[in-house]
């Protein structure tokens, strides 16, 4: 503890308040520990609010996939009744809400917390306890939603509109249990969490690169994770719109969707349409990054027509937004509407394109190396392509009338949705897993985890294709036999469960991996376990909590790759440096980070406190309203950086929880704690490696 | 550099070349959460628009309940509390204590006055016989209106928060850049209600 000094508080610039930081509203004092469970629910670390984001997206899309199953269950044989009607309509709603606001967006979100701070070289997002405030949200508003299976009776009040529940069908008429109260308000809460991390991440890359990073050196992850943030600003506040109107015809009579007072039911589908189309975007954009950082790595070559990825991506940003129609081409909009949107959706399909035939040349030539994050990146341009092939049938829309509500469309989105975005996903978390967590997943696991998930996805949802040209609708809980349906249903039905079985596998990964690591059986991965390109590789395995030693100063896109490796006289590339020599080794314990803080999880608290008052009584309203309202008092009379607050790896001035692990070999970094401890030493210039 | 001073969430406040854009993070979340809200009050304007005219014939409708002149007058009185809040911010500026809390408060009170010209403009309506429930226009009109009222008392919330700091002594030149933040928002708000007031009160129905 003794190591640093404390800052004296006079040392701060004239103006900054300083007599508050213990005893913000005369209470509480500041939580302080670095290790325990309150380290967690009181970080304003980005990679453990990441790493938050990541398990609530694993654990919803278990939950979410557990639906799926009963789904298949229920419709793997004719006139099943392993459900009922109405339980089966809450199931395929839940599945569809808790797949895509639940675990992909978090998902994706994860993904942009831990790494964007990284990629960039900074040290954390631009407003920290705002990052944990989202993460809090979301995470209420989730298990907000996921209660209405309970309440009120086992599946009696789930929202039961499918997930984009169309109106006048979502009003208290068609839907009385409350079910779609829990949608309109829970998806509104989730709705904050997105707008909010939107902001704090655009502004985070934006104004908190590294000198010499300039937009057109930033890896092409950092930069569809930025074009994501944007569409999530500018959507969610539409679907925002959709859903006051929803809640306030079902709980206040208002007369938006009332076809009695002359309403136009269109009304919502164009609303929720101009909010799902950027949607899609903002699932796929983040797989699209991914696996632009996995296929460089492990071709041994930098990605292809790096400019190209970033304006097509940009180009999608830009488009999504003009394509909602598609969604309607059956709800008579008109030939013109439907023409008009019919080219823009072909349109769209271009920069995609661009995308997936730069990864094809990226690999092209290049010294492949076949690890599990590699098959599942390639098996993302490849699933990837066949579900756009099918969107682009879609953007006839002669065809598209006979595949409207058929299970030619469900094929068609899951192909993009899990074959596109989950193995992206999946492939991330093998890619990165070492560089979060400091110990590799199985390989040969993993590698059983890609391909029966790979073979049960394709058996899964390829069959629907027929089964949605042969006429079999979606949402039907049933159909009779002699059809031609048993065949193809039970094929994915089985398909289901070896999806169900590869995503068992890697759990099961997990805990084997670490443990074998645990034991000592396994190396531990280094800084650089891929020898891969970009800043987060060039900061030690598990990254220490101030992210960086030293401000790095970026010449180059692959800033890191070429400071390991140059070209020799004949143009050969030859090493420059080792890992080590370039890496930094997490040893600097002088920076100063903003400190963890109660008020984010208090705030958030009151939100789906305000949610259940608004279903169910009002005074739980004025609770949940006292807790926000409280909450931000709190926050905003908390300086966010506690002068008096430790530096780095648990130095806090009175924790006495004690040093973590690896807070021991920090210490032995040797000479950066006695050198000057303020941040201004981190300003200085470092060219070093 | 008194604008880098407030932007305490990292520790790179001591580095004047700290951010790459070489605004501080709050002015550029801002700025950016704005952007957003157009969007908000984008979608309730076409709802609004959508709807006016469907109502019945018989049907209580715009023309029946506005009262253009009283609604002008209280919307001048918002966009003085423009000009107003610009004042607090320049007396803040130049360290004039005295005046930026007389000016901070004639913003809140502008505000206050044009939230209760609303409330007012609603009782009325209602008791004119156009409730929330009445009908489409009803629903849309008091939808949109009411979100902007709120958006307003959010800003007379802000306001007063930092007449309160200045109580305290804790609002000086150093933190003009927070209640220059808020001016930005407060702005955004004032220019929403043009748009609203033009495509609401003023155009043909």
């Amino acid at each position: 503890m003794a190591i640093i000094e404390r800052e004296d508080p006079l040392e701060l610039e004239a103006g900054e308040i300083t007599e508050t930081a213990e005893r913000p509203l005369g209470v509480f004092t500041r939580p302080q520990s670095n290790t325990g469970w309150r380290s967690w629910l009181f970080t304003v670390d980005h990679k453990r609010i990441g790493i938050m984001y990541g398990a609530a997206g694993i654990f919803f899309f278990i939950v979410g996939g557990i639906y799926a199953l009963f789904i298949r269950l229920q419709l793997a044989v004719p006139n099943n009744n392993v459900l009922s009607a109405d339980t089966y309509n809450q199931i395929f709603t839940m599945h569809g809400v808790v797949m895509v606001f639940l675990a992909a967006i978090p998902l994706g979100a994860a993904f942009a917390n831990y790494l964007i701070p990284l990629q960039i070289g900074a040290r954390d997002v631009a407003f920290p306890r705002l990052n944990a405030f989202s993460f809090w949200v979301f995470l209420g508003g989730g298990l907000f939603l996921m209660s209405s299976m309970f309440i009120g009776g086992w599946w009696e009040n789930a929202p039961d509109g499918g997930w984009f529940a169309y109106a006048p069908n979502t009003g208290v008429l068609f839907s009385p249990s409350k079910g779609l109260d829990f949608f309109a308000i829970g998806l509104q809460i989730t709705g904050i969490a997105s707008l909010v991390g939107a902001i704090n991440l655009i502004v985070t890359v934006l104004n908190m690169r590294s000198p010499g990073m300039t937009m057109m050196k930033m890896p092409v992850l950092t930069w569809m994770l930025l074009v994501v943030q944007f569409l999530l600003l500018f959507a969610m506040p539409v679907i925002s719109v959709a859903l006051f109107l929803l809640t306030f015809d079902r709980l206040f009579d208002a007369n938006f969707f009332n076809v009695d007072q002359g309403a136009d039911p269109l009304l919502w589908q164009h609303l929720f349409w101009i909010f799902g189309h950027p949607e899609v975007y903002v699932l796929i954009l983040p797989s699209f990054g991914i696996i632009s950082e996995i296929i460089p790595t492990f071709s041994r070559k930098p990605i292809f027509g790096y400019s190209f990825m970033v304006f097509s991506g940009i180009a999608i940003g830009f488009m999504g937004w003009g394509v909602w129609a598609h969604h309607m081409f059956a709800s008579g909009i008109g030939p013109l509407s439907v023409a008009a949107f019919s080219v823009s959706t072909m349109f769209i399909a271009v920069p995609t394109g661009v995308k997936i035939l730069n990864w094809l040349a990226t690999m092209w030539g290049g010294r492949l190396r076949f690890t599990t994050p590699m098959l599942f990146a390639t098996a993302v341009v490849a699933m990837f392509t066949v579900g756009g092939l099918s969107g682009v049938t879609h953007a006839l829309a002669g065809p598209d009338t006979q595949q409207t509500d058929t299970y030619y469309i469900v094929a068609h989105f899951h192909y993009v949705i899990f074959g596109g975005i989950i193995l992206g996903f999946f492939g991330g978390f093998y890619f990165w897993w070492p560089k979060v967590f400091g110990y590799f997943l199985g390989e040969k696991l993993g590698k059983a985890n890609f391909w029966v998930m790979l073979i049960g996805f394709n058996l899964t949802f390829g069959p629907m294709h027929i089964l949605g040209l042969q006429g079999m609708s979606r949402r039907i809980q049933t159909y009779s036999s002699g059809q031609g349906f048993e065949l193809w249903n039970m094929v994915s039905t089985i398909g289901a469960f070896l999806i169900a079985s590869a995503t068992a596998m890697f759990v099961v990964n997990i805990v084997l991996s670490r443990r074998a690591f645990k034991a000592g059986k396994t190396p531990a991965p280094g800084p650089d376990p891929w020898d891969a390109r970009s800043l987060e590789w060039m900061t030690a395995s598990p990254v220490p909590e101030h992210n960086f030693d030293e401000v790095i100063v970026v010449e180059r896109q692959d800033e890191f790759w070429h400071r390991k490796w140059g070209r020799d006289e004949s143009g050969r590339v030859v090493r420059r440096a080792t890992v080590e020599e370039v890496a930094h080794d997490g040893s600097n314990t002088n920076v100063h980070l903003p400190s963890p803080s109660y008020w984010p999880l208090v705030t958030a608290a009151g939100m789906p406190l305000v949610g259940y008052g608004l279903i169910y009584n009002l005074w739980l309203c004025v609770v949940g309203g006292l807790l926000i309202l409280g909450g931000l008092y709190g926050w905003a009379l908390e300086p966010a950086d506690d002068p008096d607050a430790g530096h780095g790896h648990g130095h806090g001035h009175d924790d006495h929880d004690g040093d973590d692990d690896d807070g021991g070999e920090h210490h032995d970094g040797g000479d950066a704690g006695a050198e000057d401890a303020d941040a201004e030493a981190l300003a200085e210039v470092s060219t070093d490696g | 550099m008194a604008d880098t001073a407030v932007a305490a969430d990292t520790h790179e406040e001591h580095d004047p070349h700290a951010t790459s854009l070489g605004m501080s993070h709050e002015k550029l979340g801002m700025w950016v959460f704005l952007g957003s809200d157009c969007l908000l009050f984008g979608g309730l304007i076409s709802v609004y628009l959508l709807n006016k005219g469907r109502i019945g014939p018989d049907d209580i409708g715009p023309d029946e309940v506005f009262d253009i002149p009283f609604t002008s007058v209280s919307s001048f009185v918002l966009l003085m509390s423009s000009l107003t809040v610009v004042l607090a911010i320049t007396a803040l500026q130049r360290g004039d204590i005295r005046r930026n809390r007389i000016w901070l408060l004639t913003t809140a009170l502008l505000g206050a006055i044009f939230v209760g010209g609303q409330v007012y403009e609603f009782t009325v309506f209602y008791r004119e016989g156009l409730g929330y429930t009445t009908n489409l226009f009803g629903s849309s009109f008091f939808t949109l209106t009411g979100f902007h009222g709120v958006h307003v008392s959010v800003g007379i919330v802000m306001l007063m928060s930092m007449y309160l700091q200045s109580s305290r002594g804790k609002l000086g030149p150093a933190q003009s850049e927070k209640l220059e933040i808020i001016g930005l928002y407060w702005h955004f708000v004032d220019v929403v209600w043009i748009v609203i007031f033009t495509i609401v009160y003023l155009f043909p129905q």
